[in-house]
């Protein structure tokens, strides 16, 4: 044991000098211009979101840099209640929509998906198999295949003739109507993804506990669950962004109703009717960044461990 | 303030309300099932933890999957058949040769574009002494929405009249470089080519993370004995690094394949389709939502389905091989 570890070091050691000697100013030199490059427009957009109306048309935002007049006004402006340019209370109704339709459409699907994929693990039955390649292969479908159909049985319900199989449901306009969708889209990749995770827990665990008498319940809330945390977590970084930064599907089942609409549609609405503003669109568009960003760099190293699950050996 | 709370106090407590209700009714029914035993526990297990998630895919997914290849072979208001009619008018009608043909752009050029590059950042992340800083500033766009991003892009794309201030970058850049700016998202074909960008700009870092932690999971014993027998640079990583990482290359390919046919928003939110840059994806919606022709809508879904398909097809014959080996 100990002449293996003492073999084991001075190998990693000169790997890594193997890898990063050479070309490694070079390489470092080339991704930091990278990623500068990459941080230039959303600078731009944040930059311009703290300067003066006035300015923001006669001059580029870099000169912030040359002559800096930063002014909080813009985001006053879009927070305040009372009317901001044809928007009669600000946009703080609409970060409230865009959280109240995002945090059920992760809890949801997620649930669901655990479940499931818990079930297709340690579960197996005569075509288990089947019903999970056939759940990976609707990963793939498009979700603009399901808009009209599924808006129609919001709407109209089922009908086989003049038989009524399933009647309308009257969701469409309200919370319900944009949670149930994204819960729909969402359980392909989650219950793929958290299967890769949840097959490959220890299988002792799962049998000792069965072997105390543990029912398929107790273990799944005991064992698996506190288990998966990694890539429930994962999984939560990728739908909070999908749901937050989602268009389409907020588009087609809020069907304009102001209520309800999130930030990111009624973002997408603003770039056209304050195409004149933009110290009110920046601002508008940096809260809508920023709280993706947010999440994303909390949970960030749970990102590629749960993702990765099984995937990459 | 009053009114705005009266107004938004409701929203909150529909949400925590519907999440409740959802976990009370998860608890009772573990509750009563957990109470199933001998013969009956395992089917009970199988229907109480899969059945919900099968329920919502053949309502959300698979029926409506079916009935939009039956919408797409018929009319516009979906009273009568109309056979292939609406696939006939998706490919020789003139409008929608620029979108078909737009979208071939799309597929050709920002997947592989987006993946390579990715893979040139994981490749020179390998060899960088700390990356964190770098790495996340690369994949911060992943963050933003599309529509944010189209908006942030603005301000390098962004043209005024040669007599007034340019505040865009890139009309700025061209101004100073001689070369006077023009309406960049006006102009064909080149607009198309900036919108890519933004996807590029938007997805590249994911496909970095990726190829990344696959670049790192390569046994450190073979690369450095090719260094050693003197591989070096672009000799390592055509022998060995890329050899090891292709089958995840190609994954993250298959994804960018799908983004990219699936692309929506940026589109939508930088030119909404005009000036000859809408895609399938873009002309589906509007057929649909704006011109309320279901039909027309319904085949273009059905279209992008058939080219997503390959990837399908790719993507399972690469997990049973996966699995076979696990």
């Amino acid at each position: 044991m100990s002449l293996l570890t003492r073999n084991k070091s001075p190998k990693i050691a000169e790997h890594n000098a193997g890898r990063k000697l050479f070309g490694s100013r070079g390489a470092t030199i080339t991704v930091w211009i990278i990623a500068i490059l990459w941080t230039i427009p959303t600078l731009g957009l944040f930059a311009t979101s703290f300067r003066p109306k006035a300015e923001i048309s006669e001059t580029g935002w870099w000169n912030i840099f040359l002559h800096p007049h930063l002014t909080l006004s813009n985001y006053s402006a879009i927070f305040s209640t009372s009317s901001v340019s044809g928007i009669p209370n600000g946009i703080l109704p609409y970060v409230i929509n865009s959280f109240v339709i995002t945090i059920p459409a992760v809890i949801f699907p997620i649930t669901i998906a655990t479940m499931a994929a818990y079930c297709l693990a340690w579960v197996k039955f005569r075509g288990s198999d089947l019903v999970f390649y056939g759940i990976f292969a609707l990963q793939i479908v498009p979700i603009q295949v399901a808009l009209v159909p599924l808006l129609n049985l919001f709407t109209g319900g089922v009908h086989v003739g003049s038989v009524t199989v399933i009647p309308a449901l009257h969701i469409a306009g309200k919370f319900l109507g944009i949670w149930i969708p994204h819960t729909m889209f969402a359980l392909p990749l989650a219950i793929y993804l958290l299967h890769n995770f949840i097959a490959s827990l220890p299988r002792d665990l799962m049998e000792a506990a069965h072997v105390d008498g543990a029912s398929h319940f107790t273990v799944f809330r005991r064992i698996v669950l506190p288990l998966s945390v990694p890539a429930i977590a994962a999984f939560t970084i990728f739908q909070f962004l999908w749901v937050w930064n989602d268009l389409l599907v907020a588009l087609t089942f809020t069907g304009g109703t102001e209520g309800i609409d999130p930030l990111n549609n009624k973002l997408a609405g603003l770039a056209g009717t304050w195409g004149s503003h933009w110290e009110l669109l920046t601002s508008s568009a940096f809260i809508t960044i920023l709280v993706p960003l947010v999440v994303f760099f909390s949970l960030q190293r749970y990102f590629v461990r749960g993702l990765l699950a099984g995937s990459v050996k | 303030m009053s009114t705005f709370w009266h107004d938004n106090l409701p929203k909150l407590g529909q949400m925590f309300g519907a999440i409740a209700i959802f976990l009370a009714v998860l608890a009772v029914i573990f509750f009563i099932a957990g109470r199933a035993n001998g013969k009956m526990q395992r089917p009970v297990a199988i229907v109480v933890f899969l059945g919900p998630a099968l329920l919502l895919l053949l309502f959300g997914l698979l029926g409506p999957a079916v009935r939009t290849f039956l919408l797409s072979f018929k009319g516009s208001a979906s009273h009568h058949w109309v056979g292939f009619s609406n696939y006939k008018w998706l490919f020789t009608d003139p409008s929608m040769r620029i979108v078909l043909k737009n979208t071939v752009f799309w597929i050709l050029f920002t997947p592989i574009v987006t993946t390579g590059l990715g893979l040139l950042l994981a490749v020179l992340l390998d060899r960088m002494r700390r990356e964190s800083v770098a790495k996340s500033l690369i994949f911060m766009p992943m963050a933003i929405s599309f529509v944010g991003a189209s908006i942030v892009w603005q301000f390098v794309y962004k043209y005024a009249n040669p007599n007034q201030p340019q505040v865009g970058l890139m009309s700025s850049l061209a101004r100073h470089l001689g070369f006077g700016p023009t309406n960049w998202l006006l102009t064909q074909p080149l607009n198309t080519f900036l919108l890519m960008i933004v996807f590029i700009w938007s997805q590249a870092g994911f496909a970095m993370v990726i190829l990344s932690a696959a670049i790192k999971a390569v046994p450190a014993d073979v690369m450095e004995a090719s260094a050693l027998d003197g591989a070096h640079g672009w000799k390592l990583f055509r022998g060995i690094t890329f050899p090891m990482v292709r089958s995840t290359f190609i994954v993250v390919l298959a994804t960018m394949v799908v983004a990219t046919l699936k692309l929506f928003d940026i589109v939508r939110a930088s030119t909404g389709g005009n000036f000859g840059t809408s895609v399938l994806a873009n002309e589906m919606y509007s057929e649909t939502f704006v011109r309320f022709d279901a039909g027309r809508g319904a085949a273009m879904a059905i279209i992008l389905f058939v080219l997503v398909f390959p990837a399908l097809i790719f993507n399972i014959y690469n997990l049973r091989r996966e699995r076979s080996i696990a």
